[in-house]
């Protein structure tokens, strides 16, 4: 097991520049997700640490060593696909003793360490069964079993629970975080899914536009997002925002947005420009009433032990998670306001977050 | 109403009419054929007998003539020798003739079977290589390249028979089996990296990357993954190949003579030999029909697959 550290790397396709300019550490034992939309590049940066892409520029670290114009063959990691990529012409046995047999092992040292994974990961018992009549479960085992015989320095998975059925997903999500934990290997995981990410990850890198926004543990993540793009990809509902029509001061303690006035955490950054936004989580805002930003009630969603109330408000639609006890109705006007300070204020050239006394 | 099948399925009555015109369709083809064997098993009076003999007595004459050449003796020689030693030298006898030594078609029809699996394996193995490097490499100028090789197919190959036979001539390759070989791969080579390139795109690019990644160079995870993956597309376009390089006739008769003369442009010089000999003519051709029916036969599941392929996607 190793390190993984990349500087600089870049990746073009022609015109397109699929990553810029990325700097990442990935310690060594860590499970480390890259997140982000479609098309912002994680897949490609996995698939340059894999080996399967050349990086345009920049290098690659694996351990010590520089791998960066290294083929794949030679750089001993193991990539889950998100299809599985299984070998339909082999049975499961063969596939796993396949990056095996590469590496000129005996054939009992391979007998046992194929039924050493394959204990592991419970697929002992279809060890002689067809890929093809394998259910989605038992590939996705096979799959980690293929990567899992050769001890490689590092697992690289690129999104490998997106073909599975949710309930499954998050059966294979414990499987894998309690895996991890087992054999303790460094692993890069690439998911679109934000609560995937949450709840598998050591840390998180939030990637956008072929760019590393921010890389940091998930709770960081989730409170103190970096910028406005961040803060909004991560948590269910994402977060609110209102524009403020002026520049945010050194010190300033509220805001003014159309005329309603809001405290806001004391800031210790002053803003670029005069169009900036506050940022609020809708678990962190509250009805009320006594006073707040007027409101009609657009929607209501249940989610078991919380319930999601939209609102229109003059600053635009608002979406509050309150308790379950709060009863309101649609078209009922109510009254919204924080519950607490933990308000963040994006600067709206940079769509970074300005320092203040809540984000540091 | 009859709501025991779904309103896709042809009905019963539709069904029926399809099987009726796949019995009239196969019986009219199947009749030139069958008249072929029939005549192959006659003998030579029956053969052209009229009016024609659908129930005759069977003979092999023809086979025997067509691997043997004989010659016409007075009946005092005839008596003059000892007994025949076996049932086609009495055969022979009987006509009044003596075996005088084999004929050339064995010769011939091994010849065309090293021509045609040789080309046809050549033509499947480039076709593979070229298709899977159009199907994964950024080629420069793919398209045009693509099209290039197809293009080679818009006119007759014959058109340019002549600058193929005096280019021949001065290579020295004229009348050799690999000069032969190496023609009937260029011509099936546009067709099998068409029909390849196709089957290619099919197979997710996952599965090599994921042999790479197990410690295989490209080329290793090309035999050993994506090739067995690929055989349907690789029996289809044998069968195609194979039966374009078995039949094939001008090229043949234009550049071979004796040393690499195929099949094709041997048959027809039974005529010349002392009469009209269908039952020899009608042997060579039944015996010369096996091969391809027999190769496609043990592909034909991976045919039928392999020419819908790709038409649905997974």
């Amino acid at each position: 097991m190793s390190q993984i550290k990349i500087t600089n790397l870049q990746k073009s396709f022609g015109d397109f520049t699929a990553v810029k300019n990325s700097n990442l550490t990935i310690n060594d034992k860590e499970f480390f997700v890259l997140l982000g939309p479609s098309g912002c590049g994680k897949t490609t940066t996995l698939r340059m640490i894999a080996g399967l892409e050349l990086p345009t520029s920049g290098e690659i670290y694996l351990g010590e060593e520089e791998v960066g114009m290294l083929r794949a063959s030679e750089r001993d990691i193991a990539f889950v696909f998100q299809l599985f990529a299984l070998y339909p012409h082999m049975n499961v046995r063969n596939n796993l003793s396949f990056p095996l047999k590469m590496q000129g092992y005996k054939r009992s040292e391979i007998k046992l360490r194929v039924e050493e994974a394959a204990k592991l990961l419970r697929i002992d018992h279809i060890l002689n069964s067809n890929i093809s009549s394998l259910s989605g479960g038992d590939r996705q085992r096979v799959a980690l079993g293929r990567a899992l015989v050769r001890r490689p320095k590092a697992f690289l998975m690129d999104e490998p629970l997106g073909t599975l059925d949710a309930e499954f997903r998050e059966l294979m999500c414990l499987e894998l975080k309690k895996l991890h934990l087992d054999i303790g290997a460094t692993t890069v995981y690439v998911t679109h899914d934000q609560l995937e990410a949450m709840s598998l990850a050591d840390r998180i890198a939030v990637m956008d536009g072929g760019e590393i926004l921010q890389a940091d543990e998930p709770n960081i993540i989730y409170n103190k997002p970096k910028t406005k793009f961040v803060a909004s990809f991560i948590g269910s509902p994402g977060m609110n925002f209102f524009e403020i029509d002026e520049g945010i001061s050194k010190d300033q303690s509220f805001v003014n947005i159309q005329g309603a006035k809001f405290n806001i955490p004391k800031q210790l950054e002053e803003s670029k420009g005069n169009k900036n936004f506050f940022g609020i989580r809708p678990e962190n805002l509250t009805l009320s009433n006594d006073g707040g930003l007027k409101g009609l009630v657009y929607g209501v969603e249940y989610l078991g032990s919380r319930k999601i109330i939209t609102l229109k408000t003059s600053l635009g639609e608002i979406k509050v998670k309150t308790d379950i006890s709060v009863n309101v109705k649609l078209s009922e006007n109510v009254q919204v306001k924080p519950l607490n300070n933990n308000i963040i204020i994006f600067d709206g050239e940079t769509d970074k977050s300005l320092n203040s006394e809540f984000i540091k | 109403m009859d709501t025991s099948r779904s309103y896709l399925e042809p009905s019963s009555f539709s069904k029926k009419i399809a099987a009726a015109i796949i019995v009239v369709y196969t019986v009219i083809t199947l009749i030139p054929i069958s008249w072929m064997v029939m005549t192959s098993f006659k003998n030579v009076d029956s053969a052209i007998s009229y009016p024609p003999e659908v129930l005759f007595e069977p003979s092999l004459e023809g086979y025997v003539n067509l691997f043997t050449n004989r010659s016409r003796q007075s009946p005092e020689y005839l008596d003059s020798l000892p007994p025949p030693k076996n049932w086609y030298e009495e055969l022979v006898r009987s006509r009044e003739m003596v075996i005088t030594g084999p004929s050339k078609f064995l010769g011939r029809y091994s010849n065309s079977m090293i021509i045609g699996f040789g080309s046809t394996f050549a033509s499947v193995f480039l076709g593979a290589l070229a298709a899977y490097a159009f199907s994964r490499f950024r080629v420069p100028l793919k398209d045009d390249l693509l099209f290039f090789i197809l293009s080679t197919r818009m006119f007759p190959p014959i058109a340019v028979a002549v600058p193929i036979f005096i280019m021949y001539r001065k290579l020295g390759l004229g009348d050799t089996h690999l000069g032969m070989i190496i023609l009937y791969t260029v011509v099936n080579l546009s067709l099998a990296v068409w029909l390849l390139k196709g089957f290619m795109d099919e197979i997710p690019k996952e599965y090599e990357e994921a042999a790479m990644i197990d410690g295989y160079s490209r080329l290793q995870a090309f035999f050993k993954v994506v090739l067995p993956q690929a055989m349907t597309g690789i029996a289809a376009t044998a069968i195609f190949c194979m039966i374009f390089s078995w039949n094939e006739y001008a090229f043949a008769v234009l550049l071979t003579q004796f040393n690499a003369q195929t099949a094709p442009p041997f048959i027809p010089t039974i005529i010349g030999e002392g009469g009209l000999d269908w039952p020899a003519i009608g042997a060579g051709t039944t015996l010369f029909l096996l091969p391809v029916m027999i190769f496609t036969i043990i592909l034909r599941k991976h045919l039928l697959r392999g020419i819908t392929f790709g038409a649905v996607r997974k």
